[in-house]
Protein backbone atom coordinates (compact mmCIF):
# COMPACT_ATOMS: atom_id res chain seq x y z
CA UNK A 1 0.00 0.00 0.00
CA UNK A 2 3.02 2.05 1.12
CA UNK A 3 4.75 1.54 -2.14
CA UNK A 4 1.62 2.11 -4.30
CA UNK A 5 1.13 6.07 -2.72
CA UNK A 6 4.60 6.64 -3.56
CA UNK A 7 4.13 5.59 -7.48
CA UNK A 8 0.96 7.50 -7.92
CA UNK A 9 2.98 10.59 -6.48
CA UNK A 10 5.67 10.05 -8.74
CA UNK A 11 3.40 10.03 -11.31
CA UNK A 12 1.39 12.80 -11.15
CA UNK A 13 5.19 15.21 -11.10
CA UNK A 14 6.14 13.32 -14.11
CA UNK A 15 4.43 15.60 -17.09
CA UNK A 16 1.80 18.17 -15.80
CA UNK A 17 -0.98 19.28 -17.91
CA UNK A 18 0.94 21.90 -20.19
CA UNK A 19 3.91 19.36 -20.54
CA UNK A 20 1.44 16.92 -21.83
CA UNK A 21 -0.14 19.87 -24.37
CA UNK A 22 3.25 20.81 -25.23
CA UNK A 23 3.91 17.04 -26.77
CA UNK A 24 0.71 17.06 -28.21
CA UNK A 25 1.99 20.65 -29.82
CA UNK A 26 4.60 18.87 -31.90
CA UNK A 27 2.14 16.46 -33.89
CA UNK A 28 0.28 19.83 -35.44
CA UNK A 29 1.65 20.56 -38.81
CA UNK A 30 2.02 23.24 -40.72
CA UNK A 31 -1.16 24.34 -42.85
CA UNK A 32 -3.49 22.08 -40.66
CA UNK A 33 -7.16 22.61 -39.42
CA UNK A 34 -7.06 21.51 -35.60
CA UNK A 35 -9.95 21.02 -33.22
CA UNK A 36 -9.01 21.23 -29.65
CA UNK A 37 -11.47 19.59 -27.13
CA UNK A 38 -12.26 21.21 -23.69
CA UNK A 39 -9.43 20.44 -20.91
CA UNK A 40 -5.78 19.67 -21.44
CA UNK A 41 -6.27 20.14 -25.98
CA UNK A 42 -7.36 23.73 -25.19
CA UNK A 43 -3.75 24.14 -23.76
CA UNK A 44 -2.17 22.89 -27.09
CA UNK A 45 -2.46 26.00 -29.06
CA UNK A 46 0.01 28.06 -26.38
CA UNK A 47 2.65 25.99 -27.63
CA UNK A 48 2.16 25.44 -31.43
CA UNK A 49 5.33 26.54 -33.44
CA UNK A 50 4.83 30.16 -34.68
CA UNK A 51 6.94 29.74 -37.78
CA UNK A 52 3.88 27.35 -39.42
CA UNK A 53 0.38 28.71 -40.29
CA UNK A 54 -2.50 26.78 -38.40
CA UNK A 55 -5.95 26.99 -37.70
CA UNK A 56 -7.51 26.46 -34.82
CA UNK A 57 -11.76 24.98 -35.31
CA UNK A 58 -14.41 25.41 -32.33
CA UNK A 59 -16.87 23.30 -33.04
CA UNK A 60 -19.56 25.92 -31.84
CA UNK A 61 -18.79 27.90 -35.55
CA UNK A 62 -15.56 29.68 -35.99
CA UNK A 63 -12.48 28.66 -37.51
CA UNK A 64 -9.25 31.08 -37.11
CA UNK A 65 -9.94 30.96 -33.74
CA UNK A 66 -7.19 34.10 -31.45
CA UNK A 67 -6.28 33.71 -28.09
CA UNK A 68 -8.03 35.39 -25.26
CA UNK A 69 -9.20 38.61 -25.42
CA UNK A 70 -7.53 42.12 -23.39
CA UNK A 71 -9.68 42.69 -20.25
CA UNK A 72 -12.73 44.99 -21.34
CA UNK A 73 -12.33 43.71 -24.87
CA UNK A 74 -14.89 40.74 -24.21
CA UNK A 75 -17.60 39.95 -26.73
CA UNK A 76 -20.12 37.63 -25.18
CA UNK A 77 -21.30 36.83 -29.15
CA UNK A 78 -17.26 35.41 -29.69
CA UNK A 79 -16.88 32.24 -27.53
CA UNK A 80 -15.52 28.94 -28.03
CA UNK A 81 -17.14 25.40 -27.59
CA UNK A 82 -15.77 25.61 -23.87
CA UNK A 83 -17.82 28.78 -23.28
CA UNK A 84 -14.16 31.47 -23.24
CA UNK A 85 -14.58 34.45 -24.75
CA UNK A 86 -12.24 34.19 -27.51
CA UNK A 87 -10.75 36.64 -30.25
CA UNK A 88 -10.24 35.46 -34.07
CA UNK A 89 -7.30 36.20 -36.04
CA UNK A 90 -7.15 37.52 -39.67
CA UNK A 91 -8.70 35.05 -42.08
CA UNK A 92 -11.05 33.72 -39.68
CA UNK A 93 -14.59 33.11 -40.06
CA UNK A 94 -18.09 32.51 -38.20
CA UNK A 95 -20.57 29.52 -39.33
CA UNK A 96 -23.95 27.90 -38.01
CA UNK A 97 -23.42 24.41 -36.50
CA UNK A 98 -24.91 22.50 -39.26
CA UNK A 99 -21.81 23.59 -41.20
CA UNK A 100 -19.16 23.03 -38.74
CA UNK A 101 -20.17 19.78 -38.48
CA UNK A 102 -20.02 19.29 -41.97
CA UNK A 103 -16.53 20.47 -41.50
CA UNK A 104 -15.67 18.13 -39.04
CA UNK A 105 -18.01 14.86 -40.83
CA UNK A 106 -16.69 15.58 -44.27
CA UNK A 107 -13.15 15.44 -42.55
CA UNK A 108 -12.01 18.42 -43.67
CA UNK A 109 -10.84 19.36 -40.17
CA UNK A 110 -6.39 17.15 -39.80
CA UNK A 111 -6.34 16.66 -36.41
CA UNK A 112 -8.80 16.68 -33.66
CA UNK A 113 -7.52 16.17 -29.89
CA UNK A 114 -9.70 15.48 -27.06
CA UNK A 115 -9.76 14.28 -23.66
CA UNK A 116 -11.25 11.01 -22.14
CA UNK A 117 -12.01 9.19 -18.96
CA UNK A 118 -11.04 5.78 -20.73
CA UNK A 119 -9.68 4.29 -23.72
CA UNK A 120 -9.01 0.67 -25.12
CA UNK A 121 -6.45 -1.09 -26.81
CA UNK A 122 -8.75 -1.35 -29.61
CA UNK A 123 -9.18 2.07 -30.08
CA UNK A 124 -12.62 2.52 -28.14
CA UNK A 125 -13.06 5.64 -26.42
CA UNK A 126 -15.55 6.81 -23.21
CA UNK A 127 -15.47 10.53 -22.17
CA UNK A 128 -19.09 11.74 -21.96
CA UNK A 129 -21.33 9.81 -19.18
CA UNK A 130 -20.64 7.76 -15.68
CA UNK A 131 -24.32 6.02 -15.07
CA UNK A 132 -25.78 7.10 -12.38
CA UNK A 133 -23.53 9.70 -11.42
CA UNK A 134 -22.19 12.07 -14.14
CA UNK A 135 -23.67 12.79 -17.28
CA UNK A 136 -22.23 15.67 -19.19
CA UNK A 137 -23.47 14.80 -22.53
CA UNK A 138 -21.66 14.22 -25.65
CA UNK A 139 -21.61 16.97 -27.03
CA UNK A 140 -19.43 17.17 -30.29
CA UNK A 141 -17.14 14.67 -29.22
CA UNK A 142 -18.96 11.46 -31.06
CA UNK A 143 -19.41 13.23 -34.76
CA UNK A 144 -15.22 14.27 -34.05
CA UNK A 145 -14.16 10.44 -33.22
CA UNK A 146 -16.94 8.97 -35.91
CA UNK A 147 -15.45 11.08 -38.74
CA UNK A 148 -11.71 11.87 -37.45
CA UNK A 149 -8.73 9.81 -39.47
CA UNK A 150 -6.33 11.53 -36.86
CA UNK A 151 -7.14 11.55 -33.48
CA UNK A 152 -4.80 11.93 -30.74
CA UNK A 153 -6.28 11.87 -26.69
CA UNK A 154 -4.95 13.84 -24.60
CA UNK A 155 -5.35 12.58 -20.67
CA UNK A 156 -3.66 11.41 -17.76
CA UNK A 157 -2.45 7.95 -17.18
CA UNK A 158 -4.43 7.08 -14.40
CA UNK A 159 -7.51 8.42 -12.78
CA UNK A 160 -7.27 10.30 -9.28
CA UNK A 161 -7.71 6.71 -7.40
CA UNK A 162 -4.70 5.54 -9.35
CA UNK A 163 -6.55 3.68 -11.80
CA UNK A 164 -5.64 2.89 -15.42
CA UNK A 165 -7.30 5.03 -18.05
CA UNK A 166 -5.72 2.74 -20.30
CA UNK A 167 -8.34 -0.33 -20.82
CA UNK A 168 -8.49 -3.60 -22.46
CA UNK A 169 -12.14 -2.83 -23.11
CA UNK A 170 -13.59 0.26 -21.64
CA UNK A 171 -16.11 0.15 -18.75
CA UNK A 172 -18.20 3.35 -19.12
CA UNK A 173 -20.66 3.91 -22.15
CA UNK A 174 -18.55 4.38 -25.25
CA UNK A 175 -18.21 7.50 -27.33
CA UNK A 176 -16.86 5.99 -30.36
CA UNK A 177 -15.17 2.25 -31.41
CA UNK A 178 -12.12 1.93 -32.93
CA UNK A 179 -11.18 5.77 -33.35
CA UNK A 180 -8.11 6.58 -31.51
CA UNK A 181 -4.74 6.46 -33.11
CA UNK A 182 -2.64 8.01 -30.86
CA UNK A 183 -2.50 8.55 -26.64
CA UNK A 184 -0.52 11.40 -24.93
CA UNK A 185 -0.78 10.96 -21.08
CA UNK A 186 1.47 12.35 -18.05
CA UNK A 187 3.67 9.23 -18.54
CA UNK A 188 4.00 8.29 -22.11
CA UNK A 189 3.38 8.52 -26.13
CA UNK A 190 1.24 5.73 -27.40
CA UNK A 191 -0.33 4.31 -30.50
CA UNK A 192 -3.22 2.17 -31.13
CA UNK A 193 -2.43 -0.72 -33.36
CA UNK A 194 -4.26 -3.87 -34.28
CA UNK A 195 -2.07 -5.90 -31.30
CA UNK A 196 -2.45 -3.03 -28.83
CA UNK A 197 -1.03 0.05 -27.13
CA UNK A 198 2.67 0.34 -28.91
CA UNK A 199 5.00 2.50 -26.33
CA UNK A 200 6.37 5.05 -28.43
CA UNK A 201 7.40 7.56 -25.90
CA UNK A 202 8.45 7.57 -22.19
CA UNK A 203 7.80 10.98 -20.32
CA UNK A 204 11.19 12.38 -18.76
CA UNK A 205 12.30 10.15 -15.68
CA UNK A 206 9.49 7.58 -16.59
CA UNK A 207 10.71 4.12 -16.90
CA UNK A 208 8.56 1.36 -19.41
CA UNK A 209 8.44 -0.82 -16.07
CA UNK A 210 6.18 1.97 -14.66
CA UNK A 211 4.22 2.76 -17.65
CA UNK A 212 3.57 -0.99 -17.89
CA UNK A 213 2.12 -0.95 -14.27
CA UNK A 214 -0.25 1.90 -14.94
CA UNK A 215 -1.57 0.56 -18.16
CA UNK A 216 -3.91 -2.34 -17.78
CA UNK A 217 -4.74 -2.60 -21.66
CA UNK A 218 -2.31 -5.23 -23.57
CA UNK A 219 1.54 -2.52 -23.68
CA UNK A 220 3.61 -3.41 -26.89
CA UNK A 221 7.29 -2.44 -26.17
CA UNK A 222 10.08 -2.41 -29.05
CA UNK A 223 13.46 -2.18 -28.09
CA UNK A 224 14.92 0.71 -26.30
CA UNK A 225 11.77 3.11 -25.60
CA UNK A 226 12.86 6.95 -25.77
CA UNK A 227 11.92 9.75 -23.96
CA UNK A 228 10.32 12.45 -25.57
CA UNK A 229 11.48 15.28 -26.83
CA UNK A 230 10.26 17.92 -25.06
CA UNK B 1 -42.53 42.84 -49.76
CA UNK B 2 -44.07 40.41 -47.51
CA UNK B 3 -43.84 41.74 -43.56
CA UNK B 4 -43.28 39.44 -40.60
CA UNK B 5 -43.04 42.23 -37.86
CA UNK B 6 -45.12 41.80 -35.21
CA UNK B 7 -45.77 43.96 -32.49
CA UNK B 8 -44.39 42.58 -29.02
CA UNK B 9 -42.89 39.32 -28.06
CA UNK B 10 -46.24 38.05 -26.77
CA UNK B 11 -48.02 38.50 -30.11
CA UNK B 12 -44.69 36.71 -31.75
CA UNK B 13 -45.91 33.89 -28.98
CA UNK B 14 -49.37 33.60 -30.18
CA UNK B 15 -50.47 29.69 -30.62
CA UNK B 16 -48.03 28.76 -28.07
CA UNK B 17 -49.62 25.91 -26.34
CA UNK B 18 -49.23 23.21 -23.29
CA UNK B 19 -47.42 20.00 -24.66
CA UNK B 20 -45.70 21.40 -27.59
CA UNK B 21 -42.04 20.90 -29.15
CA UNK B 22 -39.69 24.20 -29.55
CA UNK B 23 -36.47 24.66 -31.09
CA UNK B 24 -34.29 27.02 -29.35
CA UNK B 25 -31.16 28.44 -31.05
CA UNK B 26 -28.12 29.11 -28.41
CA UNK B 27 -25.08 27.45 -27.76
CA UNK B 28 -24.34 27.62 -24.00
CA UNK B 29 -25.86 31.23 -23.19
CA UNK B 30 -24.19 32.76 -26.34
CA UNK B 31 -27.11 33.61 -29.13
CA UNK B 32 -30.03 32.31 -26.93
CA UNK B 33 -33.68 33.73 -27.41
CA UNK B 34 -33.63 35.40 -23.94
CA UNK B 35 -37.08 37.93 -24.72
CA UNK B 36 -38.76 34.43 -25.93
CA UNK B 37 -37.71 32.01 -23.19
CA UNK B 38 -38.40 35.38 -21.07
CA UNK B 39 -42.21 35.12 -22.04
CA UNK B 40 -41.97 31.28 -22.08
CA UNK B 41 -41.62 31.44 -17.89
CA UNK B 42 -43.96 34.15 -17.35
CA UNK B 43 -46.68 31.84 -19.60
CA UNK B 44 -46.54 29.37 -16.95
CA UNK B 45 -46.73 26.96 -20.38
CA UNK B 46 -46.12 22.96 -19.14
CA UNK B 47 -45.40 19.96 -20.15
CA UNK B 48 -43.35 21.39 -23.30
CA UNK B 49 -40.47 19.10 -25.11
CA UNK B 50 -37.44 21.50 -25.64
CA UNK B 51 -35.06 20.66 -28.50
CA UNK B 52 -31.47 23.26 -27.68
CA UNK B 53 -28.07 22.49 -27.44
CA UNK B 54 -27.94 23.07 -23.87
CA UNK B 55 -30.30 23.77 -21.47
CA UNK B 56 -29.10 27.39 -20.17
CA UNK B 57 -27.48 27.90 -16.83
CA UNK B 58 -29.35 26.89 -13.26
CA UNK B 59 -30.81 30.99 -13.04
CA UNK B 60 -30.63 32.06 -16.98
CA UNK B 61 -31.73 30.69 -20.22
CA UNK B 62 -33.45 27.32 -20.61
CA UNK B 63 -32.44 26.79 -17.20
CA UNK B 64 -35.37 29.34 -15.91
CA UNK B 65 -38.26 27.24 -17.20
CA UNK B 66 -36.01 23.45 -15.99
CA UNK B 67 -36.61 25.85 -12.93
CA UNK B 68 -39.90 26.10 -12.82
CA UNK B 69 -41.07 22.47 -14.03
CA UNK B 70 -42.17 23.36 -17.08
CA UNK B 71 -40.32 21.35 -19.78
CA UNK B 72 -40.85 17.51 -19.58
CA UNK B 73 -38.43 16.43 -22.19
CA UNK B 74 -34.93 17.93 -23.19
CA UNK B 75 -33.34 16.83 -26.49
CA UNK B 76 -29.68 18.31 -26.21
CA UNK B 77 -26.25 17.29 -26.61
CA UNK B 78 -24.79 18.77 -23.60
CA UNK B 79 -25.33 19.45 -19.61
CA UNK B 80 -22.53 19.81 -18.53
CA UNK B 81 -22.61 23.71 -16.92
CA UNK B 82 -26.47 23.37 -15.54
CA UNK B 83 -26.42 21.48 -12.11
CA UNK B 84 -30.26 21.38 -11.98
CA UNK B 85 -30.56 19.76 -15.26
CA UNK B 86 -28.43 16.80 -14.52
CA UNK B 87 -29.80 16.54 -10.94
CA UNK B 88 -33.86 16.46 -12.83
CA UNK B 89 -32.06 13.98 -15.51
CA UNK B 90 -30.30 11.54 -13.02
CA UNK B 91 -33.38 11.58 -10.25
CA UNK B 92 -36.11 10.51 -13.46
CA UNK B 93 -37.85 13.64 -13.05
CA UNK B 94 -37.04 15.21 -16.71
CA UNK B 95 -36.59 12.74 -19.40
CA UNK B 96 -33.58 14.14 -21.71
CA UNK B 97 -32.43 12.48 -25.07
CA UNK B 98 -28.65 13.16 -25.45
CA UNK B 99 -28.10 13.74 -29.08
CA UNK B 100 -25.03 14.14 -30.67
CA UNK B 101 -24.07 18.04 -31.10
CA UNK B 102 -23.55 17.76 -34.68
CA UNK B 103 -26.34 15.01 -35.42
CA UNK B 104 -28.93 18.01 -33.28
CA UNK B 105 -27.59 20.54 -35.95
CA UNK B 106 -28.26 17.90 -38.64
CA UNK B 107 -31.55 17.36 -37.76
CA UNK B 108 -32.83 20.96 -37.35
CA UNK B 109 -31.31 21.42 -41.14
CA UNK B 110 -33.04 18.00 -42.28
CA UNK B 111 -36.15 19.43 -41.36
CA UNK B 112 -35.73 22.66 -42.63
CA UNK B 113 -34.34 21.28 -45.57
CA UNK B 114 -37.46 18.49 -46.17
CA UNK B 115 -35.30 15.66 -45.90
CA UNK B 116 -36.68 13.08 -43.32
CA UNK B 117 -33.91 11.11 -42.12
CA UNK B 118 -30.39 11.06 -43.18
CA UNK B 119 -27.43 8.63 -42.66
CA UNK B 120 -24.16 10.05 -39.83
CA UNK B 121 -21.25 7.63 -38.47
CA UNK B 122 -21.34 9.99 -35.15
CA UNK B 123 -22.81 7.41 -32.29
CA UNK B 124 -22.23 4.32 -34.06
CA UNK B 125 -21.48 1.11 -31.96
CA UNK B 126 -22.72 3.34 -28.99
CA UNK B 127 -25.90 3.58 -26.96
CA UNK B 128 -27.35 6.72 -29.39
CA UNK B 129 -27.66 3.92 -31.80
CA UNK B 130 -29.66 1.11 -29.84
CA UNK B 131 -32.76 0.69 -31.59
CA UNK B 132 -31.80 2.66 -34.90
CA UNK B 133 -31.30 1.81 -38.52
CA UNK B 134 -27.26 0.87 -39.70
CA UNK B 135 -25.79 0.60 -42.59
CA UNK B 136 -22.51 0.17 -44.41
CA UNK B 137 -21.16 2.90 -47.22
CA UNK B 138 -18.01 2.58 -48.71
CA UNK B 139 -17.09 0.34 -45.31
CA UNK B 140 -18.08 2.07 -43.41
CA UNK B 141 -20.93 1.85 -40.46
CA UNK B 142 -23.92 4.86 -40.65
CA UNK B 143 -26.70 5.57 -38.14
CA UNK B 144 -29.57 6.36 -39.46
CA UNK B 145 -31.23 9.37 -37.83
CA UNK B 146 -34.94 11.35 -38.62
CA UNK B 147 -35.27 14.69 -38.98
CA UNK B 148 -37.09 16.90 -35.86
CA UNK B 149 -40.50 17.47 -35.76
CA UNK B 150 -41.45 21.02 -33.85
CA UNK B 151 -44.52 23.14 -33.14
CA UNK B 152 -42.20 26.53 -32.86
CA UNK B 153 -38.66 27.47 -33.51
CA UNK B 154 -37.01 30.31 -31.02
CA UNK B 155 -33.88 32.32 -32.89
CA UNK B 156 -32.15 35.27 -32.05
CA UNK B 157 -30.08 37.17 -34.53
CA UNK B 158 -28.42 40.59 -34.45
CA UNK B 159 -29.94 42.14 -37.25
CA UNK B 160 -32.99 41.36 -39.49
CA UNK B 161 -35.32 43.55 -41.93
CA UNK B 162 -39.22 43.21 -41.31
CA UNK B 163 -38.89 40.72 -44.72
CA UNK B 164 -37.86 38.64 -42.01
CA UNK B 165 -34.44 38.71 -43.30
CA UNK B 166 -31.71 37.74 -40.99
CA UNK B 167 -27.67 38.16 -39.99
CA UNK B 168 -26.10 36.86 -37.70
CA UNK B 169 -22.88 37.76 -35.36
CA UNK B 170 -20.00 35.87 -34.20
CA UNK B 171 -20.64 32.87 -32.56
CA UNK B 172 -23.87 33.69 -31.52
CA UNK B 173 -25.15 31.96 -34.99
CA UNK B 174 -24.10 28.86 -33.81
CA UNK B 175 -27.94 26.27 -34.42
CA UNK B 176 -30.21 29.47 -35.35
CA UNK B 177 -29.58 29.87 -38.82
CA UNK B 178 -30.39 25.59 -38.86
CA UNK B 179 -33.57 26.09 -36.84
CA UNK B 180 -35.21 28.41 -39.19
CA UNK B 181 -38.12 27.02 -40.82
CA UNK B 182 -37.40 23.67 -39.21
CA UNK B 183 -40.64 23.64 -37.23
CA UNK B 184 -44.24 24.85 -37.82
CA UNK B 185 -43.48 28.54 -37.11
CA UNK B 186 -40.03 29.97 -36.87
CA UNK B 187 -40.24 33.42 -34.03
CA UNK B 188 -36.91 35.10 -34.63
CA UNK B 189 -35.89 37.87 -32.19
CA UNK B 190 -33.50 40.43 -33.25
CA UNK B 191 -31.01 43.24 -31.47
CA UNK B 192 -31.79 45.79 -34.09
CA UNK B 193 -34.62 45.45 -36.69
CA UNK B 194 -34.70 47.40 -39.71
CA UNK B 195 -37.32 48.07 -42.61
CA UNK B 196 -36.89 46.06 -45.68
CA UNK B 197 -34.14 47.46 -48.34
CA UNK B 198 -31.69 48.66 -45.78
CA UNK B 199 -30.17 45.15 -45.32
CA UNK B 200 -27.87 44.25 -48.39
CA UNK B 201 -29.01 41.19 -49.87
CA UNK B 202 -25.73 39.91 -50.48
CA UNK B 203 -24.73 40.25 -46.53
CA UNK B 204 -28.17 37.71 -45.66
CA UNK B 205 -27.58 34.34 -43.91
CA UNK B 206 -31.42 33.61 -43.77
CA UNK B 207 -33.63 34.45 -46.32
CA UNK B 208 -37.01 35.62 -44.67
CA UNK B 209 -38.96 32.91 -46.39
CA UNK B 210 -38.10 30.94 -43.49
CA UNK B 211 -38.88 32.93 -40.87
CA UNK B 212 -43.24 34.20 -39.69
CA UNK B 213 -42.52 36.32 -37.10
CA UNK B 214 -40.30 38.65 -36.40
CA UNK B 215 -40.00 41.38 -33.58
CA UNK B 216 -37.41 43.50 -32.04
CA UNK B 217 -35.87 42.31 -28.62
CA UNK B 218 -35.16 44.08 -25.80
CA UNK B 219 -33.03 44.46 -22.45
CA UNK B 220 -30.41 41.58 -23.98
CA UNK B 221 -28.25 41.00 -21.23
CA UNK B 222 -25.88 38.21 -23.11
CA UNK B 223 -24.32 36.57 -20.22
CA UNK B 224 -20.62 35.35 -20.14
CA UNK B 225 -20.45 31.62 -18.48
CA UNK B 226 -16.52 31.98 -18.91
CA UNK B 227 -14.87 35.31 -19.15
CA UNK B 228 -11.31 34.67 -19.86
CA UNK B 229 -8.90 37.47 -20.74
CA UNK B 230 -5.56 38.20 -21.21
CA UNK B 231 -3.23 40.17 -19.37
CA UNK B 232 -2.26 43.65 -21.81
Amino acid sequence: MFNFQIDIFKLTVMLDKNGIAKRIAQEVKDGYYVNLGIGIPTLVANFVRDDINVEFQSENGVLGMGPFPFEGEEDADIINAGKQTITTLPGASFFDSATSFGMIRGQHVDLTILGAMEVAENGDIANWKIPGKMVKGMGGAMDLVASAENIIVAMMHTNRAGVSKLLKRCSLPLTGVGCVTKIVTNLAVLEVTPAGFKLVERAPGVTVEEIKTATEGHLIVEGSVPEMPI
Amino acid sequence: MISKKVASVKEALDGVQDGMTFMLGGFGLCGIPENAIAELVASNIKDITCISNNAGVDDFGLGLLLHKRQIKKMISSYVGENEEFERQMLSGELEVELTPQGTLAEKCRAAQAGFPAFYTPAGYGTEVAEGKETREFNGKMYVLEEAFKADFSFVKAWKGDEAGNLIFKGTARNFNPCMCGAAKITVAEVEELVPAGELDPNQIHIPGIFVQRIFQGSNYEKRIEQRTVRKR
